[in-house]
């Protein structure tokens, strides 16, 4: 099997209409989980017991099942119920919600990583608990939170191929795609490896630039 | 249908795709651990042919995702000639896959190892492999089996997309029944319970038992 250029040149607008596709999927899927995230990170901290293990169990069953059965699941269960989600909604909602829970992994280290004489000097302050939060510990769980954020960031990328099985068209879909109407895996399939490489290895050079950055800003060395 | 009607119908084919799925993973964490500790211990030759195979195998299966790396072997392979059959391909990718997550532990592993430690055994005039062996290597896997349990987390959620290359898995099976019961809630709630329990109770319990029983021979239990 010879690689043809001649096709590798038909199919590259589709192949790079794909991919922006994927990169709003990455994205959209990575704006809910950091809010989401945050939600099940402060759901932990609460003072009711209940709620605390509750979402504790939630974070931990979504961490440890498949993410592409999550999608399945979201997808086809709606109709049983007579709720009719289109494939980009259930892989939005689906993705969202895996990222979510490793991210409030992620945001739940970088809490506890603030000194707790931080939050004795916001009791002595009397601040309310949402000041307390917003204001003091979020800004510095931060920094330790952005190498984790950085790498979910690529991983929710990496991921979206996921999505392909429901019918989103990104850019794995597209290739599957155009792999069946013209009998011609290679091209579409390196494509797809080749796009991949060429976003995810510059994202983690520029994620720890960020990172650095973030640090120096705040003072943190 | 209730629910323990639908398992009374199903639940061996839930048993036989579970027992596919503990084979796929098995056999693919063999595998991501033999790449791991070999890719890994290549990236820290002084030789620069074998770090450089090592740094290409690391960025090429962290930097494109693991359903682009799983298609390629079964679409784009055979048209070279190389043909396995799909219960092969799917843990081979899975394996080759993770175990590119597994060098950069392997490596982060190795080199924390203190530095006295090598110069001791340098000092007793161990060879080279005799120091890895006996020396830095028992000492490294006590430093990364905490982060190897999550890996492996990783890799049993990786093993459910053998199933989009026909693998008769767990995610096989419960796509095959909602396919013919049009029962998503039940088809995909069951798989996500089995993958659940293998990884909270089966693989989380063996993995502490690992850390413990690795520190104790080291004499730090």
């Amino acid at each position: 099997m010879q690689w043809n250029w001649e096709f590798t040149y038909e199919i590259m607008p589709r192949m790079l209409w794909a991919t922006l596709n994927t990169l709003m999927a990455a994205g959209v899927g990575y704006a809910i989980a950091v809010v989401l995230g945050l939600a099940l990170a402060l759901a932990q901290r609460t003072p009711y017991r209940g709620l605390t293990l509750v979402v504790r169990e939630v974070v931990e069953f979504i961490r440890s099942t498949p993410l592409v059965l999550q999608i399945f699941f979201v997808y086809y269960v709606g109709p049983q119920y007579g709720l009719n989600l289109s494939p980009w909604v259930a892989g939005m909602i689906a993705i969202g919600l895996h990222y979510a829970s490793y991210l409030s992994e992620v945001y739940r280290g970088g809490i506890e990583s603030v000194p707790k004489g931080q939050w004795e000097a916001c009791i002595a302050l009397n601040m309310t608990p949402v000041k307390t939060y917003f204001r003091v510990i979020i800004p510095q769980a931060l920094p330790p939170s952005v190498a984790g954020m950085g790498n979910y960031l690529v991983g929710i990328f990496k991921d979206t191929p996921m999505l392909s099985v429901i019918g989103v068209a990104e850019l794995m879909h597209a290739a599957n795609a155009i792999g069946g109407q013209h009998y011609r895996y290679l091209e579409p399939y390196t494509i797809v490896g080749v796009v991949f490489l060429m976003i995810s290895l510059p994202s983690a050079g520029l994620i720890r630039a960020f990172e650095a950055w973030v640090r120096r800003k705040l003072g943190m060395r | 249908m209730s629910y323990p009607e639908f398992l009374a119908q199903y639940g061996g084919r839930y048993i036989d795709g579970a027992l596919i799925t503990a084979a796929q993973f098995l056999l693919a964490a063999a595998l991501a651990v033999v790449m791991a500790l070999i890719m890994g211990v290549m990236k820290l030759s002084a030789n620069p042919v074998s770090k450089g195979i090592a740094v290409v195998y690391i960025e090429f299966f962290r930097g494109t995702s693991l359903l682009v790396q799983l298609f390629w072997l079964f679409y784009v392979l055979p048209l070279f000639g190389l043909t396995f059959d799909k219960f092969t391909t799917g843990f081979v990718a899975v394996g080759l896959n993770l175990g590119a997550y597994g060098a950069e532990l392997v490596r982060g592993a190795i080199q924390s190892v203190p530095k006295g430690q090598w110069e001791a055994s340098y000092a007793l005039s161990m060879s080279p492999a005799t120091q890895m062996r006996r020396i830095i290597l028992p000492q490294a896997f006590v430093a990364m089996l905490p982060p190897w349990g999550n890996l492996i987390i990783e890799l049993l959620k990786g093993t459910a997309l053998v199933a989009l290359i026909a693998v008769s898995d767990l995610m096989f099976e419960a796509r095959q029944i909602n396919g013919s019961t049009y029962l998503s809630a039940q088809a995909f709630g069951t798989a996500l319970i089995i993958y659940y329990i293998f990884a909270r109770f089966l693989i989380t319990p063996f993995m502490r038992w690992l850390e413990r029983a690795m520190a104790r021979r080291l004499g730090r239990g």
